[in-house]
């Protein structure tokens, strides 16, 4: 029961914030108006039973709370008449504001790390407190993110409308980061106190569900989406019982979640044969591949590495071009892959170390294997490493 | 991403103190507080101390179950962890910036460390 009340006001939590600001227009007192009335709901409806119509209670509450904070303002400044209208309780507007809210917590005169926050707290509806816990951060940071984000939306004088169309792409690029941001967070982190946490990357599914329904026609926001639920559907075999974690090649598949893949293949297939490409949809459909295959040796390898060839031509970088390369090694050889592996010049990275040593060993050149492995290790402090691994994987054990 | 600023204690930095005037150890603590606030202020903090005289270190080790806490080793230590600041902040670049302003930069060095970083790891 409590966990379903969570979830339906967290369900309402960005509605009722983006009708209030509509009605209003001052995002900063808004949004904290509506998180005491979520707060109030939380404390009063498992007692009093949820009212006819939620939302607009919560509408209601939310308007009330801003009124209240704007008149001690005032009386503290002296001015009256700041208070200018009272809430209109009657009808409550039927746009969605869901996505305009987004882009507001997204906007572009913000810090990556404001943008997460406030998109975890207005669009998310979690509690500060909740958002510290899940990015292991003190509550009193994640407060002065908000704080800072909110005076900074109100300097930069943004509206709480959508963009034009023509900047709406560029503004769409800076959301699909963030979520992409906060299902990293939750999945690479997952193995947090896992009691106390808040699941990131199943809240950054929900929000990327949510973007989807508001924008169906976008390729990349449903790349996104396929992309984060063909990842996810691997994390019950990232780690053995005892802790250990998995790399792909050896993991067992059958703990894959079936359903999960079964829907981010459909929705990445639908996607690309509709859609212009992009990077999502291509990390998407790389992550198809490796979910088709019923082993590891089975793998599509050659469809893999023409993906990446076409990833680094479009979004380019140096973990790209080494993803290509291993995925070249298994088509071509480790010969070819070790060229063009010192022709690409990726620098010092362990990875890339990591990748020559495993390519030299497979060419047989054993010394050179051997020496690159060293140095690799030696480059990473490996030991730390290890130990760290060990912790984050004895982590995993708590239910 | 979260980083580490090291402070360290050596002879080097306790010879510099040495020199400083009393104005100058003041504002030399000022410091130190006022970054801490600007770091908050700014949300990247995450927690700062200074960290108390080594003398009064406790080693801990456990052999076949059995907790031993000792005071020693006395051995002469020629460097310690004095103090640090871990922030979260968007990349190294900042990092280094927050770390230009402890006050220790100024007179000898400060050493600022990624915290280990797992994400783009593929499991």
């Amino acid at each position: 029961m409590a966990v379903a009340l969570e979830d339906l006001l967290r369900e309402y939590a960005p509605q009722v914030l983006g009708a209030v600001v509509r009605r209003y227009g001052d995002f900063d007192t808004c949004e904290d108006a509506v998180q005491e009335a979520l707060l109030a709901a939380a404390q009063q409806w498992p007692i009093e039973g949820i009212p006819a119509q939620p939302r607009n209670w919560l509408i209601t509450v939310a308007s009330r709370r801003r009124i209240e904070s704007l008149r001690s303002e005032t009386a503290r400044r002296r001015r009256e008449d700041a208070v200018s209208h009272e809430p209109a309780t009657a009808a409550v507007p039927s746009v969605d504001d869901s996505l305009t809210l987004l882009l507001l917590c997204c906007h572009p005169a913000l810090t990556t790390a404001s943008q997460v926050a406030l998109t975890l707290r207005a669009v998310g509806g979690l509690t500060t407190a909740e958002i510290a816990r899940a990015l292991l951060v003190p509550e009193s940071t994640v407060g002065q993110r908000i704080s800072r984000a909110k005076q900074r939306i109100r300097e930069a004088g943004a509206r709480f409308a959508l963009p034009p169309p023509e900047e709406l792409e560029t503004r769409l690029v800076a959301v699909r980061q963030v979520l992409y941001l906060i299902f990293n967070e939750g999945y690479t982190a997952s193995s947090g106190a896992r009691l106390h946490r808040v699941e990131l990357s199943a809240e950054a599914v929900r929000l990327t569900r949510q973007l989807r329904d508001r924008l169906p026609g976008d390729g990349e926001v449903a790349g996104l989406l396929a992309l984060m639920l063909l990842t996810d559907a691997r994390r019950p075999a990232r780690t053995r019982p005892d802790g250990a974690l998995v790399p792909l090649a050896d993991q067992d598949r059958s703990l894959w979640d079936r359903a999960a893949i079964a829907e981010g293949i459909a929705l990445i297939t639908a996607t690309l044969a509709r859609a212009p490409i992009g990077p999502y949809q291509l990390q998407a459909a790389i992550a198809a591949v490796h979910a088709e295959a019923a082993r590891a040796e089975d793998t599509d390898w050659p469809q893999i590495l023409r993906l990446y060839a076409i990833l680094e031509a479009l979004a380019p970088g140096p973990m790209v071009t080494l993803n290509r390369i291993v995925a070249l090694a298994e088509v071509r050889g480790p010969a070819e892959a070790l060229r063009q592996l010192d022709a690409a010049a990726l620098g010092g990275h362990h990875r890339v170390a990591a990748v020559r040593a495993h390519l030299l060993e497979r060419t047989g050149d054993l010394a050179a294997a051997r020496s690159v492995y060293l140095d690799a290790a030696r480059r990473t402090l490996s030991v730390p490493e290890q130990r760290y691994l060990a912790a984050r994987a004895a982590r995993l054990r708590a239910p | 991403m979260k980083y580490l600023i090291l402070i360290q204690s050596n002879e080097r930095s306790l010879a510099v103190w040495e020199t400083l005037t009393d104005q100058q150890r003041t504002d030399f603590g000022v410091g130190h507080l006022k970054l801490s606030q600007e770091m908050a202020e700014a949300g990247v903090l995450v927690a700062s101390e200074g960290l108390a005289d080594p003398s009064l270190a406790t080693w801990v080790s456990v052999r076949d179950g059995r907790t031993i806490a000792s005071d020693g080793p006395y051995a002469e230590v020629k460097e310690h962890l004095a103090g640090f600041y871990l922030i979260d902040c968007a990349d190294a670049d900042e990092a280094v910036a927050w770390a230009a302003k402890v006050p220790d930069a100024a007179y000898t060095q400060v050493e600022v460390r990624p915290v280990l970083d797992m994400s783009g790891w593929d499991f």
